[in-house]
């Protein structure tokens, strides 16, 4: 047995485009299209991309919300790719997800007691206190006040309907959380708060994270390894220090030098030394061949246009840290005070 | 603040801003005593959180709360010599769209769902340009759409705005809010719902033909690294106040108002090492139909007693010259605990 909690290989998901009365295929949108990824028990593992990349296909794919069209999901070493409702049982309490939008996952009908005593409930799990103190007893948890008991969705506010999902999520105690953009609707004051709340669970129930988000700056704080994502392709994957220190995909140095840093001191720096990427994302649906970075990468060369560049140690990285990328990008062409030569401003 | 040393007033200049909606659950102070001023070629930042009153304020700049009956605004706003709080409803309508323009969050609420973005941009034109034919109406928006870095302007322009990817929408927003050379631009969270890597494109856009036309700029954002990266001045807004205002530098290496440290120590930022925790500020935003008594901030402050009562029960002004702060903290006091219990956290 090895420590990883969940593993995924080959991974796809391709959703059919279909066209006429009679459903014909003609096409597909190759959201996830081949992901090798492990999660360590205990680790945070950030997800992080431009919208449409795939991070939420990858995210419902790992809670098996979806059905991968090929490659494997194994849970605790269990393979559960294809397993129907019986078999999804016990991932059903193992694996949890939160989502980005604590708005519309709620129920506004439901009170915050039904909600978060539901999957208790469905789960048969029993509560020796009783339904109402196990809920209570969430609800302290994750910093609400457990009288509140009676109250609907609509009477809290956006970080405290998060917290809410979160208590739900916590209810069947998981092993796994996979928590697709959970603070990126919130305020910067409250984003912060559940995060720290996210960060103290972990701590105190051993949980493992999948965190999936778009901002970088979030990613680099809660996650231990952070895969990038473009185009349904894991293209980089590190150990955190060692990806924002030495990032070697030219996307992934792109996406780095585009966030803003709160210091006018260093605005000049920040602008002089950033790589903008022209052009949009190419459609999922005729992903370019070879190298799908290749439309926008300003490292390009022919044989990225035939090749995929396998995602593999690249230069003298150790194995931890994974590359696709013919041309990784070296120390020299990202230290401080340099755009990497050939790339535009 | 930018202010000018010849005595003569600064291009845009709001004074006592306050801008009240009645609705049936009472009075939403949304924007109070609001004063600041931005020149031609300069950048101001609002920052702040949801609901904090950033949109009210460059909306009343524009006039737009004229069409709300609900809407009571006092005070003055001065654009260019010109009053516009006491302006007539036509000059204020002239005024929009060709002097002052605004681009917001997002661009297809802004843009008409039955026009080709063509359409729109040389209908906007033409309103402002009495006489101009069509033909050179045209030609204009193809220069425009290229300016803003549309590949294929021409073919584009015959396109509607549903048809555009999120980055091009904005672009083509940016096309029509400057096809009029507008020597005030707003712009209201224009790159929230973007990737960074297009945030980056659009914010490199507005500098530049901010460098090329030195029109004035209100960039409104929650995000402090947009406001870093663009503002000359800054105004920090909490609960329809202007908490804190200054220079750029000044409010993110010296930042005095206890909220603005709470807004810092909320970031994770990539230019710092990982902390630990992050240091967020407690609670949350206050509701603007009840504000709480004295410092709107004082529920969720941790030094809000230390100032005897006067944080619960006095409304602490904006005071200070060119960087100033509403807090009742002894200026002294304030920079201590920035150096020794806020800045090691951040
Ligand atoms: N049910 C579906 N049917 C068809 N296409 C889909 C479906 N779900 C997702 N897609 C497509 O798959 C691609 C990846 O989508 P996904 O939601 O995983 O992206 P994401 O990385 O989470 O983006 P975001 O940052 O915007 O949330 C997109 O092109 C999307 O439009
Ligand atoms: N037309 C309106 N009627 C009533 N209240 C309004 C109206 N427009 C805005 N408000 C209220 O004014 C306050 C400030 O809003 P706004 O300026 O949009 O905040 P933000 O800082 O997020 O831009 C909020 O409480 C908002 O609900
Ligand atoms: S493989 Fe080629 S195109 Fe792809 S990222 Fe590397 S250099 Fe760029
Ligand atoms: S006036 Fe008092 S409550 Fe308000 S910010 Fe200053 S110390 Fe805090
Ligand atoms: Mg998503
Ligand atoms: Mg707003």
């Amino acid at each position: 047995m090895t420590d990883n909690l969940l593993e995924v290989s080959g991974l796809k998901m391709h959703f059919p485009i279909t066209k006429g009365v009679f459903k014909r295929k003609v096409g597909a949108v190759r959201a996830v299209d081949g992901i090798d990824l492990a999660v360590k028990k205990g680790e945070t593992l950030g997800l992080v991309g431009e919208s449409g990349c795939g991070k939420s296909t990858t995210g419902r794919l790992m809670t098996r919300i979806l059905e991968p069209t090929e490659g494997k999901v194994l849970f605790d070493g269990r393979d559960v790719s294809h397993v129907g409702q019986a078999g999804l049982r016990p991932l059903r309490r193992d694996v949890q997800m939160i989502f980005q939008d604590p708005y519309s996952s709620l129920n506004p009908r439901h009170t915050v007691g039904s909600i978060i005593s539901a999957p208790l409930q469905i789960q048969n799990i029993p509560t020796p206190n009783g339904l109402k103190s196990a809920v209570q007893d969430l609800l302290k948890l994750v910093g609400l006040n457990p009288e509140h008991y009676n109250r609907y969705p609509h009477e809290f506010s956006g970080g405290q309907r998060q917290r809410i999902g979160i208590a739900r999520a916590l209810a069947l105690r998981p092993k796994l959380i996979v928590a697709d953009e959970p603070v990126s609707a919130l305020d910067v004051s409250i984003q912060a708060q559940v995060v720290n709340l996210l960060d103290d669970l972990q701590r105190e129930f051993d949980l493992t994270y999948v965190f999936i988000a778009h901002d970088l700056s979030v990613v680099r704080h809660i996650s231990d390894r952070v895969a990038v994502m473009y185009l349904g392709r894991v293209v980089e994957i590190a150990d955190r220090e060692q990806l924002y220190k030495n990032p070697r995909h030219p996307y992934t140095v792109a996406l780095m030098s585009a966030v803003p840093v709160p210091d006018p001191a260093r605005r000049e720096r920040a602008q002089r030394n950033r790589v903008l990427l022209t052009g949009d994302v190419p459609s999922p649906i005729n992903p370019p061949s070879g190298c799908r970075f290749r439309t926008r990468c300003w490292k390009a060369q022919d044989i990225c246009a035939t090749e995929d560049p396998a995602l593999i140690p690249r230069l003298e990285d150790p194995a931890s840290h994974q590359t696709a990328c013919h041309f990784p990008v070296t120390e020299d062409e990202v230290v401080a005070g340099r755009r990497p030569a050939g790339a535009q401003a | 603040m930018s202010s000018t040393t010849t005595g003569t007033r600064p291009f845009l200049e709001v004074k006592d801003l306050t801008v009240r909606f009645e609705t049936d659950d009472g009075i939403v102070q949304a924007v109070s005593n609001s004063s600041f001023a931005v020149e031609r070629g300069k950048t101001l930042g609002i920052v702040g959180e949801s609901g904090s009153g950033k949109s009210v304020t460059s909306l009343a700049v524009l006039g737009l709360h004229r069409t709300r009956s609900n809407a009571k605004v006092a005070g003055e706003i001065w654009l260019d010599d010109q009053e516009l709080v006491t302006a007539t409803d036509e000059d204020v309508r002239k005024l929009r769209g060709g002097k002052m323009a605004m681009i917001f969050q997002d661009p297809l609420s802004a843009m008409h769902p039955y026009y080709t973005v063509g359409a729109q941009i040389v209908e906007g034109y033409r309103v402002h340009h009495k006489g101009v034919s069509k033909k050179e109406a045209r030609t204009r928006t193809i220069d425009m759409l290229a300016r803003v870095g549309i590949p294929q302007p021409e073919k584009r322009f015959n396109e509607y705005g549903h048809q555009f990817s999120g980055g091009m929408r904005q672009r083509a927003m940016i096309a029509m809010a400057l096809v009029n050379d507008p020597q005030l631009l707003i712009a209201d969270e224009p790159t929230t719902a973007l990737d960074v890597t297009v945030q980056a494109q659009i914010l490199d856009l507005i500098r530049d033909l901010q460098d090329e036309f030195g029109s004035a700029v209100i960039m409104i954002t929650h995000d402090l690294g947009v406001v870093a990266e663009l503002a000359d001045d800054v105004l920090v807004m909490y609960g329809g106040k202007i908490i804190e205002r200054g220079p750029a530098a000044d409010v993110f290496h010296e930042p005095q108002h206890p909220y603005t440290w709470g807004l810092l120590g909320s970031m994770p930022r990539l230019d710092r090492d990982v902390r630990d925790r992050l240091t967020p500020v407690k609670g949350t935003p206050p509701s603007l139909i009840n504000l709480p008594d004295g410092c709107a901030f004082h529920p969720r402050c941790p030094y809000a007693g230390r100032n005897g009562n006067r944080s619960f029960t006095e409304v602490p002004e904006l005071r200070g010259g060119v960087h100033a702060v509403a807090c009742h903290l002894p200026a002294e006091e304030k920079r201590r605990i920035f150096h020794e219990e806020v800045a090691p956290n951040l």
